[in-house]
């Protein structure tokens, strides 16, 4: 499915640990439009889980979760809703 | 002759110039080097004092110490604000004295306030991360019988990352102690799913917080504040009304670093470990303006400090450098007014807090009155 999401904003948080690509996303939701599709880059593991459950907290929609396993690395796309 | 030149006279920016005054004496003696530090103003501020202001035990005053009489005096210590800076040309303009030239530059510019990034907190709410902020909250503190105190962390990441959890709990133990805690009731908020972002952090403090009867409120990011009805409202969705509110501002770096292209939201993004700035030559930060994956906290400054001393005294020389910052922050946390607990921790090593005692609490009143001896690089 990803292969065929294009996001708006890509928010590259690797290298960053927890709470810092969480905390990226929120800072760059909070400044856009209803409709912009993000792709949040992590390779902190926790975040892989704790980012969908802010976003189903705060209402927006979780497109999907893609694991590259070789560069150890997620994407998570998420498009903002009102 | 090499010119090095340091932006910010706050923790990082003093205790690099005075490490540099002591590994490259030799050197500036000859005057084959030169150290230059800015500031836009005479003062230091050292601003974990002010979180005992609101509770009446420490004044503003003693935050402030003129920088004179904290650099070497072979440090040529200025008074003046970089209004642009050029790193094609590696030259600085200054707002009073034309423009200084320099082969090495720190950027130690710290983190700047940005209340009004939610609308309505300016009028609506109250800190104590600057002067003015917490003579305000001490004066709210001191009136407050009863209703509902707020303390919600906001701006992630933040100046001094423990103070949001020290603060609710000094609060709820000098109201104990006033005999108003039952008539007090204390509400945390924190942007992601636990109460601290560090996890060790969050366990330590959360059984605190039980045994307190202190509530939290988590997966809360304020979007904006209604001042007259005193109510916060999320990103979430949900609503929080307040009588007292606390804020952690969202804070912001340098527009000077964010024009000179280099780094987002004014913070420079640099190599985490050797701090050398990713967008230009010969230019470092350190401290709260250097966009690394750890604390924005005075000690973070102090030990990214030595480590660029060491690795300018290095190029200085014509030495390859191979000093690096590892990620060491240390903080003391307070848990009540009469004890603390001490973390410390670094890239790949998470904190492991220990239970509070008094004598952590007096080390950290004791290290906050001899704080100027770090600045002048002696502790």
């Amino acid at each position: 499915m990803s292969e065929s999401i294009s996001p708006d904003v890509t928010v590259d948080s690797r290298g960053a640990a927890c709470p810092g690509p969480l905390m990226d996303l929120i800072g760059k939701i909070k400044k856009a439009d209803a409709g912009t599709v993000f792709e949040l880059q992590t390779n902190d593991s926790s975040s892989s889980h704790d980012v969908p459950e802010w976003v189903e907290k705060a209402g927006h929609e979780l497109l999907d979760v893609v694991e590259h396993g070789d560069e150890e690395y997620w994407s998570i796309f998420v498009e903002t809703r009102e | 002759m090499t010119r090095i030149v340091i932006v910010g006279g706050g923790t990082g920016g003093t205790v690099l110039a005075n490490r540099l005054a002591d590994t490259l004496a030799p050197d500036l003696k000859r005057g084959d080097v030169e150290v230059t530090l800015v500031n836009d103003g005479p003062d230091q501020v050292y601003k974990p004092t002010f979180l005992y202001v609101p509770f009446g035990e420490a004044t503003v005053e003693e935050a402030r110490h003129p920088i004179v009489d904290l650099v070497d005096r072979t440090v040529d210590f200025r008074v003046d604000r970089v209004t642009e800076i050029d790193t094609d040309e590696k030259r600085l303009s200054l707002q009073r004295d034309g423009a200084l030239e320099y082969d090495y530059l720190v950027l130690a510019t710290g983190a700047n306030l940005a209340p009004e990034e939610v609308p309505g907190l300016v009028e609506g709410g109250h800190h104590f991360y600057g002067a003015a902020g917490a003579e305000r909250l001490r004066d709210a503190l001191a009136e407050f019988e009863a209703g509902h105190l707020v303390l919600s962390v906001i701006g992630v990441p933040h100046m001094c990352p423990a103070a949001p959890v020290e603060f609710v709990l000094m609060a709820d133990q000098w109201l104990r102690e006033r005999g108003r805690r039952e008539d007090v009731e204390i509400t945390y908020t924190y942007p992601i799913q636990r109460i601290h972002g560090l996890a060790p952090v969050a366990e330590w403090a959360q059984p605190l917080f039980d045994e307190r009867g202190i509530e939290a409120e988590t997966f809360f990011n304020p979007e904006s504040v209604d001042p007259d009805e005193r109510v916060i409202e999320t990103m979430e969705g949900t609503e929080l009304a307040y009588d007292l509110l606390v804020a952690i501002p969202p804070h912001s770096g340098s527009p000077l670093v964010e024009a000179a292209g280099l780094g987002d939201g004014g913070w420079v993004a640099v190599d985490n470990r050797t701090l050398e700035a990713a967008h230009a030559d010969g230019v470092y930060a350190i401290g709260d303006v250097a966009d690394v994956p750890t604390s924005k906290a005075g000690s973070v400054a102090h030990y990214q400090a030595g480590a660029v001393a060491d690795r300018l005294a290095s190029q200085v020389r014509g030495q390859v450098p191979t000093a690096e910052y590892d990620g060491k922050t240390m903080c003391f946390v307070e848990s009540g007014t009469d004890e603390a607990a001490f973390i410390e921790f670094s890239y790949e090593r998470q904190p492991e807090p220990r239970d509070p005692n008094q004598y952590v609490h007096w080390g950290k009143l004791a290290y906050n009155e001899a704080y100027w001896l770090t600045a002048r690089g002696l502790l």
